[in-house]
Formats: C-alpha cells, sequence, structure tokens
C-alpha cells in the first residue's frame, strides 16, 4: 500500500462540506460578535446542510458502494438514503427552532454550529466501514449533543438533562467501546467485511460477548428498552427545539448504524443477534403504549412515544431480511417528519404569558388557533398509524416484512401495542377538538417554521399515497444495498 | 509465573466491571461518576493494548491512542456541564439530580 497516496476523497464530499461549514460559521461567529450574527450563522448553516445534500445525491452513483479513506468510510444507496433523512431533519430543526430561540433568549451562534457538527457526526456513523470510524462519528455526535441538551444554561431544567445525558450517554459509549475491544481482539480486525468473514461457523466466544456489548451501546443510542431511561428526562428538560432535533436525526443515525453493524459484520450471527433485538422489540412497545398513558407532559408523551416507534422499527431489523430493512428505512423516513411536526405544533403553542407543554392545555386549541390543531391532529392520526395517514404505511410495510419472516406473534404483538397507543394519541385530539378553550394562544412568527409545518402536515396527510411508491421504491434500493 | 494475555483482560475486565458499579451504586457526587467513566475507559484501553501486543498488530494501539483523546474531550464537556448544573442548583450530589422522575 503506498502511504502517500491521497484517497478518493468524492465520496466524502459531503462531510468535506459539513467539517468546513461548521468551522468557518464558529469562526464568523466569534468574530463578528453582534446581535444579527446569530441569523446569519443560522441561515448560512441550513444553506450548508442543503449543499451538503446536493452533494449525498451527487455522489450517490447508482448502484455503486464505494469504499475509501483505506477501507474505513463506505458510500452506498443505504449510507446515501439515511444521509438525505438526517440532513433534511437538521435543517428542518434549525428552521423551527429560530423563533422559539430569539423568544427565550437562547439565541446564540453556537446552536446551529453544534447542530452541524452532531450532523457531521451522524453523516459519519453512517458511512462508517469499520468499528473506529464508527466510534470516532459516534463520539463527534453525541458529544455536540451532550452540550445541545445543556445548551439552556440558565435552567436548571435543562442542566440537569443535559447531565444525565451526559453520564447515561457516557455510560453506553464504554459499554460499546469494550464491545470493540473484545470483537478485536476475537477476530484480529475492526474492519466490518472482515470481521463478518470471521464469524462464520464456530464463532469464538468473544466475538459474541463483543456483539452483545456493542448492542447494548448502541441501544442506548436508539433509546430502545432496557435502555431507554434517559429519554423521557432529556426530552423534557431540553430546550423544545433540541428535543425536535434528538427524535429526528440522531434517532435515524443510530438506527442506520445498528443496522449496519448486524448486517455488515454479523450476517453470521444472525441467531445469536436476533433474539436481543426481539427482546428489545417487545418491552419498547409494550413501554411505549402503556407508560405513555399516564403522561402529562407533551415532551415527555413524544418521548415515550418515540421509545414506541422504536419498538415497531426494530420489527423490521428482527426479521433479518431485505424487506424488513426496506420497511425499516420507509418507517424513519415517515417518522421522521411525523414527530419534526408534532415538535413543531409543540413550539407553536404561545400564549400571552409563556409557552406551554401541558397536554391539558391544548384544550379547543380548535377554536383558537384551527389550522396548528389540524395539522396536530394529522400527526397524532399518523403517529398512531391510522389509515390512511402516512404512519399507517410505516407500520405496514415492517408488520409484513415480520409476518414474512415467521415472526407472527411479533407482530400481533405490535398490532395490540398499536392499538393501546392509539389511546392516548386520539386522547389528545379530543383534548383539541371537543373541550373548551382554556388559554388564549397567540399567532407565533417565523415563516420558515410554518412552511416546515405545513409541508410535514401535507406529507402525513393521504397526499402521502401519490409519493408512496417512489420513496418505497428508493428505500428498497437502499435496502438492497445493505442485505442483498 | 509469567503474565500473559488473560491476565490483562481479567485486570481490564475487573476494572470495568468497577466503573460500572461506581456510576451505578454511588450515591454521593458527580464527581465520583465522571471517575467511574474514566475507568472504564482505561479498561477499554489495556484490553486494546493487550490485543494488540498479542496479536502483533498495531491496530489496537491507534485505536487506544484515539480513545485516549475522546476521553479526554469526554472529560471536558462533562466538566464542563457539571459547572453549569453546580451554578443552577448550587450541589452536586447524586441524589438532588431528580427535577425530572419518569
Amino acid at each position: 500500500m503506498n502511504m502517500t497516496s491521497v484517497p478518493n476523497l468524492i465520496p466524502v464530499l459531503p462531510e468535506i462540506i459539513l467539517a468546513l461549514g461548521a468551522m468557518a460559521w464558529l469562526m464568523l461567529g466569534v468574530i463578528k460578535r453582534d446581535s444579527d450574527t446569530t441569523g446569519v450563522v443560522s441561515t448560512l448553516s441550513i444553506a450548508t446542510l442543503l449543499g451538503a445534500l446536493v452533494a449525498v445525491v451527487m455522489v450517490t452513483d447508482g448502484d455503486q458502494t464505494v469504499v475509501t479513506m483505506n477501507g474505513m468510510f463506505i458510500m452506498d444507496p443505504f449510507a446515501s438514503f439515511i444521509k438525505v433523512l438526517i440532513l433534511v431533519g437538521a435543517a428542518a430543526t434549525l428552521m423551527v427552532a429560530r423563533p422559539f430561540m430569539t423568544m427565550h433568549h437562547l439565541n446564540r451562534f453556537e446552536f446551529p454550529a453544534m447542530v452541524l457538527l452532531a450532523t457531521l457526526g451522524m453523516l459519519m456513523m453512517v458511512s462508517s466501514n469499520d468499528f473506529l470510524s464508527l466510534y470516532m462519528g459516534l463520539e463527534l455526535q453525541s458529544l455536540s449533543l451532550y452540550v445541545l441538551a445543556a445548551f439552556s444554561r440558565d435552567r436548571a431544567r435543562s442542566t440537569e438533562a443535559g447531565l444525565k445525558y451526559f453520564v447515561l450517554g457516557a455510560l453506553s459509549s464504554g459499554t460499546l467501546l469494550y464491545g470493540i475491544s473484545l470483537i478485536y481482539g476475537f477476530s484480529g480486525n475492526i474492519e466490518y467485511s472482515v470481521v463478518a468473514t470471521l464469524g462464520e461457523g464456530d464463532a469464538p466466544i468473544g466475538l459474541v460477548i463483543g456483539l452483545v456489548f456493542v448492542l447494548a451501546g448502541l441501544s442506548f443510542k436508539i433509546s430502545a428498552v432496557p435502555f431507554h431511561m434517559w429519554t423521557p428526562d432529556v426530552y423534557e428538560g431540553a430546550p423544545t427545539p433540541v428535543s425536535a432535533f434528538f427524535a429526528a436525526a440522531p434517532k435515524v443515525a443510530a438506527f442506520a448504524l445498528l443496522m449496519r453493524v448486524l448486517f455488515d459484520s454479523f450476517p453470521s450471527l444472525g441467531d445469536e443477534w436476533r433474539q436481543i433485538v426481539i427482546l428489545m422489540s417487545v418491552l419498547s412497545m409494550f413501554i411505549g403504549a402503556f407508560v405513555a398513558l399516564m403522561q402529562t407532559n407533551l415532551k415527555r408523551l413524544m418521548a415515550y412515544s418515540s421509545i414506541g416507534h422504536v419498538g415497531y422499527a426494530l420489527l423490521g431489523v428482527a426479521a433479518g431480511t431485505s424487506e424488513g430493512v426496506q420497511g425499516v428505512l420507509v418507517y424513519l423516513a415517515i417518522y421522521l417528519t411525523m414527530s419534526l411536526g408534532a415538535f413543531a405544533v409543540i413550539l407553536n403553542l404561545r400564549h400571552k404569558d409563556g409557552i406551554t407543554e401541558e397536554i391539558a392545555d391544548l384544550a379547543g386549541l380548535m377554536k383558537t388557533r384551527p389550522g396548528l390543531a389540524i395539522c396536530m391532529g394529522i400527526f397524532m392520526f399518523s403517529l398512531a398509524g391510522i389509515p390512511p395517514m402516512a404512519g399507517f404505511m410505516g407500520k405496514l410495510y415492517v408488520f409484513m416484512a415480520a409476518v414474512d419472516a415467521g415472526l407472527i406473534t411479533l407482530a400481533v404483538i405490535g398490532v395490540v401495542t398499536s392499538v393501546v397507543g392509539a389511546v392516548y394519541y386520539l386522547r389528545i385530539v379530543k383534548v383539541m377538538f371537543m373541550d373548551d378553550p382554556k388559554l388564549d394562544f397567540v399567532e407565533t412568527d417565523g415563516r420558515a417554521a410554518s412552511m416546515v409545518l405545513t409541508v410535514s402536515a401535507v406529507f402525513n396527510s393521504p397526499v402521502f399515497w401519490i409519493v408512496a411508491s417512489p420513496i418505497l421504491a428508493w428505500a428498497g434500493w437502499a435496502a438492497a444495498s445493505l442485505v442483498g | 509465573m509469567e503474565i500473559g494475555l488473560g491476565h490483562y483482560l481479567t485486570v481490564a475486565a475487573i476494572l470495568f466491571t468497577i466503573g460500572i458499579f461506581g456510576i451505578f451504586l454511588n450515591r454521593k457526587n458527580v464527581i465520583v461518576i465522571l471517575m467511574s467513566i474514566e475507568l472504564m475507559l482505561l479498561a477499554v484501553n489495556i484490553n486494546l493494548v493487550a490485543f494488540s501486543s498479542y496479536l502483533h498488530d498495531m491496530v489496537g494501539q491507534i485505536f487506544a491512542l484515539f480513545v485516549l483523546t475522546v476521553a479526554a474531550a469526554e472529560a471536558a464537556i462533562g466538566l464542563a456541564i457539571l459547572v453549569i448544573y453546580f451554578r443552577n442548583r448550587k450541589t452536586i450530589a447524586v441524589d438532588d439530580v431528580n427535577m425530572m422522575k419518569g
């Protein structure tokens, strides 16, 4: 190997754009310290994310899988599908965040810069091809997210959320690393494809233990039960735009990473990891459905809702087939828009004395802010998975994949828990449409924020079925590159 | 008696376990948690370097250097969050980290 040769940098273009952008806008913010710099940095950051999005589409070269950086970086249709989701999620978060951040005196230029760095970490995770690049990407993402959770540094709740997230996040990184060290020791390599060949036949017990540790660490990042303890507290305590970000992009990225590790480096240990994934899926669906019934805070409710949705998506992973992965990808795409939309509504719940996060305060929203109430209604029906909303299709595909793979009991549990879950989503709809108004909600400004809200509401409404088949085909193509 | 790979792995496993127990059993203050996290990462480093020497492969040592660097960044961020937390609450006792329950 010629050490002096420059690796092929073209597939890494989106990451390079984000890295340079994040550093440049951070410098700009430090040098020009006046009040309107934040707006400029925020706009530039959104432009950078969209630039990276264009780059992702440009470097995706048909069905080609390109490996570069001495085998550390992989670019395939799977990575490109997930990267598009992540970048859209991050850009939408920045758009909905701005009015809230201005209102709460959190309007600092570090926020968009940290979001850019976290996004960069996510893209690297998704494209990792060995355990070292996995670890570096994951840590870049996590470290940025710890800071974001504690971003409202004068609010005790936000700092507590940051502290809890940091401690548990560091614990999970430690577990993951210990697993990686065992995998390295027992396979002698850290590249996914090499580890995969060593897992064939009689796999050494150290490799299996390492796999379990890695799986535990990654489950924490997707907040699957029993590694979900941090989720409700962090979602509740962090500033709402940050919670919106947590529910969208990092979850998609961690899910993609989980699938990449399982399918790329442990295909032959499928029977071992499938048991764990099935157990986590069932527990997540139950906790997500039943504990959410008792919540009164909207952000906590969304946290439990996200735990439940992770359980449904894990069904597709447990199926272990190309159809399963396709279902998961469609599910993630739809979930991204549902949760971003629901959080965009929560960000808009402003009355003249401040902002509310309580479900009971939504009473009579239909009379005071009908547009908002209709959007929220669409998201709630979609989250519950009621046809003909988009959320139904996500569930349909993972359940079908699970049934095809012979996991019929699991699919039945999924259907039962979604019925239980529907109760709390529909309770919100009932409170909004049938109760008498309690609070005087006021109009909020921000054209970008209402654009995000409208687009995601339209996407989740029955209009979705028009775009459904290209999304399905695209997800199928991406899934084939991972499992195929 | 010769010190072999098994001994290093045992030491690392013990350190890792102490780290995990330090996080969950400790009821005193958050600094101890930060120390426990550090202990876990060091256990991983011992593992990596021991395997690297056993396998005659450099990757493990390079990995350990990356882990060291990231651990330093992690400690810096953890302490920074702890400082702003202390400013708000005037305490870093683990039992007081309970504004939100669930």
